[in-house]
């Protein structure tokens, strides 16, 4: 079976630095695959990478087996490629309906009209609340996304790709910075997620990446130090001397 | 377990009303509302209240128009632009050259050309310079303008150099209405025009593809990783705004039977750009009353003190950056939303 997405010795310099080295990766449909490593390893750059928002050096990348490493941005986005980001990307000024309305119109192919009202969309906008209610967002639909808490913006950022619904799904610690006692939200989230979806997830908090995945790969300055199951990561010695015990001295 | 079920229905109930709410809410945000009809009415009222000024009441109805199409672009999708007078030149003398060198006299289908060549020229430019932003952006639409300035200056057989080309001559409008020494007919043609063109706008920035726009301006990188194709929306908008902007300057030339390359200069494109700042941006009847306030005040202070009249305009921009940074409109919404406040306590 083709895998969901397919990452052939992925290079990407930035003059003399590489910033991304020989990267394979391959995630089969339905795939729940972490990829952990310190500050700097070049874990967003892959994300940039595949989502088309950097040109690989070298390298090929496949979807579905289709080589979409040369298609932009848009092309791959429409084939089934989600991204959240680690920074919160959101249309602040906007409601949180039209956060999403956004992602579900493009989807839909519903964004170049211009003589009709966007109100008059109607499966535009019940998608976009059906996607709310399943977030339990509905009852913030008409707030600004700017006047949220943080821990229910970071609901919308996974809302929005969620709305595109993609076949893959790269979660760019999708809880990153939201407080403990919120961040339980954002993993059941994550933890429901349609078994359907090939979905990476960057996250430096350890007990999520051992309870949510089932495939592990560790990056270290731009290259793959090893792939494995989570035992054989927690076993792994170079892991522990590279970022688990890294993660000890801070904590 | 009654109690469990009560709390269920009204949960389920909660549900749809939120869902009712919301449906409404994106639903009515295009739908007119009665103060909409104010500015119409004043404008109307205008002719009748100040007939003997009627050339310069066409000639503030177009700086509108022009605003307007500024607003479209830089309002609601965010494009920072200082050549737009790029466009409302190229109107200008699309107009001029149609009745002079191509004698095609009929006024209407004059615009529709200069609709289409400033559209034209919008879509051309746009799809080189649209993929810088902020200083760079800036300067390029700048120069853009000033290039086309030059060539006109170049093409001076064509074109009448910075001497222009005086007295052009236009079919009556509709083959019934002449023009008249009062502007009376130029007013009513550039009012019809403007209601027209503001209600397309209208309908766009409330459209599907509006919300884009306003998706572009709020997080273009959000925009590009729900899979947008940013760079075609904002050249179509673009392409928009610079149709628009080329009708203005297609209705000044027809208005004033003349045109100079002075269409081109930078002060077009900073004034129209000030106007909408005073007027606030991105809220459509900004361009409204920007330009009725900055025409007004310029011709007014401009026989007061016709050396210190740009000082005035400059403190009321000033001001207004500083204290109303939506606008005049802003402050007008604020006003009316205190009031509204104090009548229900």
């Amino acid at each position: 079976m083709t895998a969901a997405l397919e990452i052939c010795d992925l290079n990407k310099n930035f003059g003399a630095l590489a910033v991304a080295r020989d990267i394979r990766l391959e995630l089969p449909k339905g795939a729940r695959h972490a990829l952990i490593g310190p500050n700097g390893a070049g874990k967003t750059t892959l994300v940039n990478l595949i989502t088309g928002v950097l040109p690989p050096t070298a390298g090929r990348i496949l979807l579905d087996g289709q080589d979409i490493t040369t298609l932009p941005q848009a092309a791959r986005i429409r084939r089934g490629i989600a991204r959240t980001f680690q920074i919160n990307q959101l249309f602040r000024g906007l409601t949180v309906l039209e956060n999403v309305y956004l992602a579900v119109a493009e989807r839909m192919r519903a964004s170049h009209r211009l003589w009709r009202p966007a109100g008059a969309e109607r499966e535009v906008i019940d998608q976009a609340l059906a996607q709310l209610e399943a977030l339990r967002l509905a009852d913030d639909a008409l707030r600004l996304v700017r006047e949220l808490p943080y821990g229910r913006q970071r609901l919308v950022e996974i809302a929005i790709a969620l709305a595109q619904h993609p076949r893959v799904l790269l979660l760019d610690e999708p809880a990153a910075g939201v407080p403990s006692s919120e961040s339980h939200l954002i993993l059941d989230v994550i933890g429901g997620l349609d078994p359907e979806i090939a979905i990476l997830i960057i996250e430096h908090d350890m007990d999520v990446v051992f309870r949510f995945a089932s495939r592990i790969t560790v990056l270290v300055a731009g290259a793959v130090l090893t792939e494995g199951s989570p035992q054989e990561i927690r076993a792994d010695e170079r892991v522990r001397a590279v970022y688990l015990g890294q993660e000890f001295c801070h904590g | 377990m009654a109690a469990i079920d009560t709390s269920a229905a009204a949960a389920a109930r909660a549900m749809t009303d939120g869902r009712a709410r919301a449906i409404a809410f994106l639903a009515r945000r295009h739908h007119f509302r009665v103060a909409e009809a104010l500015p119409w009415l004043l404008a109307l009222a205008a002719f009748f209240l100040f007939p003997d000024r009627m050339t310069f009441g066409s000639q503030v109805l177009l700086m509108v128009l022009f605003a307007l199409s500024l607003d479209l672009i830089l309002g609601f999708a965010g494009i920072v632009t200082l050549g737009h007078a790029a466009f409302f030149g190229l109107g200008a003398y699309t107009a001029a050259l149609l009745t002079l060198r191509g004698g095609w006299e009929e006024p209407i289908s004059g615009l529709v050309v200069a609709a289409a060549i400033a559209g034209a020229a919008g879509a051309a430019s746009g799809w080189v310079l649209l993929r810088y932003r902020g200083l760079t952006l800036l300067v390029l639409t700048l120069a853009t303008a000033i290039m086309l300035q030059e060539l006109g200056n170049l093409l001076r057989d064509l074109t009448g150099g910075y001497d222009g080309l005086p007295g052009l001559a236009f079919k009556p409008l509709l083959g019934m209405f002449d023009y008249d020494l009062f502007g009376h007919v130029a007013y009513l043609y550039a009012l019809a025009v403007l209601f027209v063109l503001f209600m397309a706008v209208r309908t766009i920035v409330h459209s599907p593809f509006g919300q884009t726009l306003a998706g572009i301006r709020e997080n273009v990188a959000r925009m590009h990783a729900i899979g947008s194709p940013v760079l075609m929306r904002l050249v179509i908008v673009y392409a928009i705004g610079a149709a628009i902007a080329g009708i203005a300057g297609a209705l000044f030339t027809q208005t004033n039977a003349y045109v100079t390359l002075g269409v081109f200069d930078f002060d077009n494109s900073a004034g129209v750009m000030v106007m909408l700042i005073l007027g606030g941006t991105g809220r459509l009847y900004g361009a409204f009353i920007g330009a009725v306030i900055y025409m007004v005040l310029q011709d007014w202070l401009s026989k007061v003190s016709p050396q210190y009249w740009q000082f005035a305009v400059g403190l009321l921009l000033v001001l207004t950056v500083l204290f109303a940074r939506r606008g005049l409109l802003g402050l007008l919404e604020d006003a009316g939303r205190m009031l509204r406040r104090e009548r229900q306590p």
